[in-house]
């Protein structure tokens, strides 16, 4: 490996540095530390200025620190080590034959070795505009100046990318008094060193500090008047003003110099264990660099490659193994740090903690029993702990319970367990905060015959608010009864220990209107849920907060994601909504033309009074949807926790027995209550008469027509566990029928828990619980009814029509076709 | 290392065109269709797109954590090694992944198995 060097009382070898940064200086210094005689010593330096700490760019850029402050090594110290410091003259040429560099200014010098430390170059997103003047990067001190001139007169600023610089950027400017937004193409800010939650936390908190923040943003053009920028226009085409833009979307190692020398390159410079390049005279060292295929972006890496290179070059060779990273921001407020692999997976444990009071949000990875990765939002204190015991991939099972509570927690041996924990803390003090309960009043109540946490929670209210107690509470009832905890209701689903009731009464009262926001306030213990809450939170959020949450289409089954039903082949079944049960010829043809457009190999009518057409490829519903609009036809929600259909007879208009006309009642019933989803599908049916042709008295609202009016059946179920409806009452206008039918759904959407169908919710409930909430009060039904109005204004639209004008077609289109080359092509 | 024993990756794209929490699917002339997932947590997987179950395509599933739950019957499938999680049992075929410069990458030789002559991907229209 050192064949190389030949050491016999030698004269002084050259060496000469290209990039006098982090990287290039700290490699001189730890040369020089080892043998400070060995070389004489060039520095050729693009910037004019002497070696400074690049990361704290940031705080000078926030005012502060100046720039003094953030020197490293003064011009003094390239004197005292007779160092030539060659400042702002780049080095254009490497001439490997000769040994030689030559600069921008024709400057040449010969080398014994050569070190490359040329560091990244912002890149630069090559939309319209990125070359007007008022676009800047973000990397070195002329990049901070120019943000200075333009903050000086105000005005807005522009931070294209969401990532660590791009923040930095965003809250310096913030401080220096400009109005700004950050636009990131990713739906999460920092989204590689963050999950969603903790990202989550971070946006809200630059929010509230003014920033507008707009994610899964793609900028299609900078727009600029006479030569300067003036605005950022967005893939949707909506602009944003700009007097400056920052351009902080990522850097590519700077290669340029070292491939045209034609040194081996990938991403970057490619070096082995000892930072020596694919010449042997040549090392490279920094951001530059391509180590066992990872390049670097964070200066804790450089560090330890800087050390390998000096060992290397004095003849002691240690060889660079790798960095394992770690991640803050320097954004003073904000507490955040990352580090490893945090992206979880199955054989891989998460212990989650949030506090939502005091805005923490803590997550450990562990893998076979050692911590791989770490998020902590809101308090970081233990962040290096962490990341000590990941970096020495310690064995965590003896401290695991009582781990993510902190260094102070766990290290203390037998504190390890978390109840002895407890026990140890004195009766009063404080348990839960929300509502004041201390351990003494908890424990009083456990012996008082609260023997499990709902018990005490109804009992003296400890966890019962925000609930970050509840590990606590638990903690106190296995201290007071050992195995004699009994488990209270059943929580929605292993990520929480709140019940469906519960979250639905939370989303309320703290006014939570995201998943994720849901998930931090009430303590998931998983950091994106799992199949079964994220659909159920989706529901309850869109139920609660109809005007103004946006579906998550992540969050949905299959089927309510494509609006068709999945089949056991992958193919869709797509059923139009024929109302009442009616069609028409302009129906039918429509209907005709798409089996024979499309090839679908079947039509059946269904048990719902329609059409459905089998085995649709995902790729060509949008079109097969578009054909059904044309004809006047909607979604008929056959997949969904929906409205699906309401089954009509023919009733007074043709049958001789025919009380009222229930076909007409039918139709108005459904166009009043399409589209709205459930907690789970919901169907009706209007009987003209007690013959009951339309099956009325098995659907979850039921209406049988009589000679004095109608009679309102509910909690009917055909299915799987047949149930016949129960009476509710009996009204004799249609008018009636229709209101106490839409205060009974929006009774049951506000209530069920999502996948309950009326059947089993009206037995949970009781008949005469819904009949008090919906007549006691006799305006509460009026307020039922038009809630659900309320909700119908924005949700009752027809899915279909929006997919058919291109919306999401990502989700019916492929990526790509991978097809083998032709041998002759 | 001779050039002829590299791995050949093959270029699919930025990884921004598939959204956390969802998956896009790759069509394969002569083999089996791929599913590629993004994770909430930022994690890129690439799998056959059959659940070892009843061949459900996975790719239409939730993504959660590291694994999906197929569309079908709901068993979930590790994305990790495509084994099937639980009391289910069953392995779905992994596809070698790599992301470079916000691009992902297939393992060409693990697509069309055998010494098939190159291929390229073609974008959909
Ligand atoms: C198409 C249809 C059968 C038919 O060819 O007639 C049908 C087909 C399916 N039914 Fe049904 N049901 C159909 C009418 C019914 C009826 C009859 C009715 O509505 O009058 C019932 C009994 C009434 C009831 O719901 O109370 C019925 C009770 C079920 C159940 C059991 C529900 C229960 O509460 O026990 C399921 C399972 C479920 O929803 O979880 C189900 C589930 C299904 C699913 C969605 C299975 C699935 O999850 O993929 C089938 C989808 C096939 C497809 O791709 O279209 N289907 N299903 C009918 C479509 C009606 C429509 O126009 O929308
Ligand atoms: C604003 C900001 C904040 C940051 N915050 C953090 C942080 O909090 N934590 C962290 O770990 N990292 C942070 N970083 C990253 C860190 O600064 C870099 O990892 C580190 O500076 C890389 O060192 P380097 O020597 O490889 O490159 P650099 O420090 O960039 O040095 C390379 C030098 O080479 C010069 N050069 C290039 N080409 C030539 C040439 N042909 N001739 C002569 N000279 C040339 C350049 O002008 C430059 O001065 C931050 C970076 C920035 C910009
Ligand atoms: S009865 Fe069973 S098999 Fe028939 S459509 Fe309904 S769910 Fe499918
Ligand atoms: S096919 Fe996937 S669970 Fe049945």
């Amino acid at each position: 490996m050192n064949a190389q060097s030949k050491i016999a009382s030698p004269p002084r070898k050259k060496l000469v540095v290209i990039g006098n940064g982090m990287a290039g200086c700290r490699a001189v210094e730890e040369i020089l530390e080892r043998e400070a005689e060995r070389f004489d010593i060039v520095i050729f330096g693009a910037e004019p200025r002497v070696n400074y700490n690049r990361i704290m760019l940031s705080p000078v850029l926030a005012g502060e620190k100046t720039f003094d402050e953030i020197v490293i090594n003064p011009a003094q110290w390239y004197d005292e080590h007779d160092i030539t410091l060659v400042s702002g003259d780049p080095v254009r040429t490497i001439d490997r034959e000769r040994n030689a560099v030559i600069a921008a200014s024709g400057r040449t010098e010969q080398y014994d070795k050569l070190l490359i430390a040329t560091g990244s170059d912002p890149f630069i997103i090559p939309v319209d505009g990125h070359d007007l003047t008022g676009v800047v990067t973000f990397r070195d001190l002329d990049d901070v100046d120019r943000m200075l001139t333009a903050a000086e007169k105000g005005g807005d600023a522009v931070v294209i990318g969401g990532g660590l610089l791009g923040l930095e950027a965003a809250h310096g400017l913030t401080l220096r008094g400009m109005n700004v937004t950050v636009i990131h193409l990713m739906p999460t800010l920092m989204e590689r060193q963050l999950d969603e939650a903790a990202g989550y936390l971070l946006r809200q908190e630059l929010e509230n500090r003014g920033q507008t923040i707009l994610t899964s943003a793609n900028t299609k053009a900078i727009l600029g008047v006479d030569g300067r920028v003036v605005a950022v226009e967005l893939e949707d085409g909506s602009r944003i003003k700009a007097d400056i833009v920052v351009m902080a979307v990522g850097i590519r190692p700077a290669t340029a110099l070292a491939k045209s020398a034609g040194l081996d390159c990938e991403r970057g410079i490619l070096v082995n264990d000892h930072m020596v390049t694919s010449d042997p005279d040549i090392l490279a060292v920094g951001e530059c660099v391509q180590h066992r295929g990872l390049c670097y972006g964070l200066v804790a890496p450089l560090w330890e490659m800087c050390r390998s290179l000096a060992d290397h070059v004095t003849d002691q060779p240690s060889g660079y193994q790798g960095s394992v990273t770690s991640t803050k921001l320097k954004v003073s407020g904000i507490d955040l740090f990352s580090a490893g692999d945090f992206s979880g997976g199955e054989d891989c444990e998460d212990i989650v903690m949030r506090d939502a009071a005091r805005g923490v949000y803590k997550r450990v990875v562990l893998k076979d029993d050692r911590i791989i990765g770490a998020v902590l939002y809101g308090d970081t204190a233990d962040g290096n702990w962490y990341f000590d015991l990941l970096r020495n991939e310690q064995n965590v099972s003896d401290i695991r319970e009582a781990l993510i509570f902190g260094q102070a927690f766990a290290s203390g041996g037998a504190l390890a367990d978390p109840n002895f924990a407890v026990a140890a803390l004195s009766d009063d003090a404080e348990i839960c905060g929300c509502n004041g309960v201390s351990k003494g009043k908890v424990v009083q109540c456990i012996s008082g015959g609260a023997h499990s946490v709902d018990a005490v929670r109804s009992q003296c209210k400890a966890s019962a608010s925000c609930g970050s107690c509840t590990g606590l509470v638990e903690s106190l009832l296995a201290i007071s009864l050992g195995d004699e905890v009994e488990s209270g209701p059943k929580t929605m689903c292993s990520c929480t220990s709140f019940t469906h009731d519960d979250v639905r009464r939370l989303i309320i009262e703290k006014e939570l209107k995201l998943i994720p926001e849901v998930m931090q306030e009430l303590h998931w213990t998983t950091p994106d849920g799992c199949s079964s809450c994220r659909p159920a939170l989706n529901y309850y959020l869109l139920c609660a907060w109809p005007a103004e949450y946006k579906d998550d289409e992540k969050s949905r089954f299959v089927n309510e994601r494509l609006h068709a039903n999945i089949q056991k082949d992958g193919t869709y079944s797509v059923v139009p909504r024929m109302w009442g049960g009616l069609t028409n010829p302009r129906e039918l043809r429509a209907i005709a033309d798409v089996v024979e457009k499309y090839d679908a190999p079947m039509v059946k009518v269904t048990g719902g009074q329609r059409l459905d057409i089998f085995g649709i490829k995902k790729e060509d519903l949008p079109a097969v949807w578009g054909d059904l609009n044309a004809a006047g036809m909607v979604s008929g929600h056959a997949y969904g926790k929906a409205l699906r259909t309401v089954k009509t007879c023919v009733g007074t208009e043709w049958c001789r027995f025919g009380t009222q006309d229930s076909t007409g009642f039918g139709v108005k019933l459904e166009q009043a209550t399409w589209g709205s989803y459930m907690p789970h599908k919901f169907k009706m049916a209007v009987s003209g008469c007690p013959r009951n042709c339309a099956e009325a008295t098995i659907k979850d609202f039921g209406v049988v027509c009589v000679d004095s009016g109608y009679e309102l059946h509910i909690g009917g179920n055909g299915g799987i566990k047949v149930r016949a409806t129960d009476l509710l009452c009996k009204v004799e206008t249609e008018d009636e029928a229709m209101q106490i039918c839409l205060g009974f759904v929006q009774l049951y959407r506000e209530d069920a828990h999502y996948l309950e169908r009326t059947a089993p919710w009206l037995e949970r409930k009781g008949l005469d619980w819904i009949k008090a909430q919906l007549f006691d009060d006799p305006e509460r039904i009026g307020r039922l009814a038009a809630r659900f109005r309320t909700s119908q204004k924005y949700w009752q639209v027809d899915p279909w029509e929006r997919r058919a004008d291109g919306h999401q077609r990502k989700l019916h289109s492929h990526l790509a076709t991978i097809r083998p080359e032709l041998e002759d092509a | 290392m001779p050039a002829s024993d590299k791995p050949v990756w093959l270029d699919i794209g930025p990884i921004t065109q598939i959204e956390p929490g969802m998956a896009a699917t790759l069509p394969v002339e002569g083999g089996e269709e791929i599913a590629v997932f993004h994770t909430m947590g930022g994690n890129f997987y690439a799998l056959i797109n059959k659940c070892p179950h009843k061949q459900g395509p996975l790719s239409q599933g939730i993504v959660h954590g590291d694994s999906v739950s197929c569309p079908l019957h709901n068993w979930r499938i590790s994305l990790k090694n495509g084994k099937a999680l639980g009391d289910d049992e069953g392995c779905t075929p992994t596809i070698p992944l790599k992301i470079d410069a916000g691009r992902i990458y297939l393992l060409r030789e693990a697509i069309l198995p055998g010494k098939s002559s190159p291929f390229s991907a073609s974008l959909a229209a």
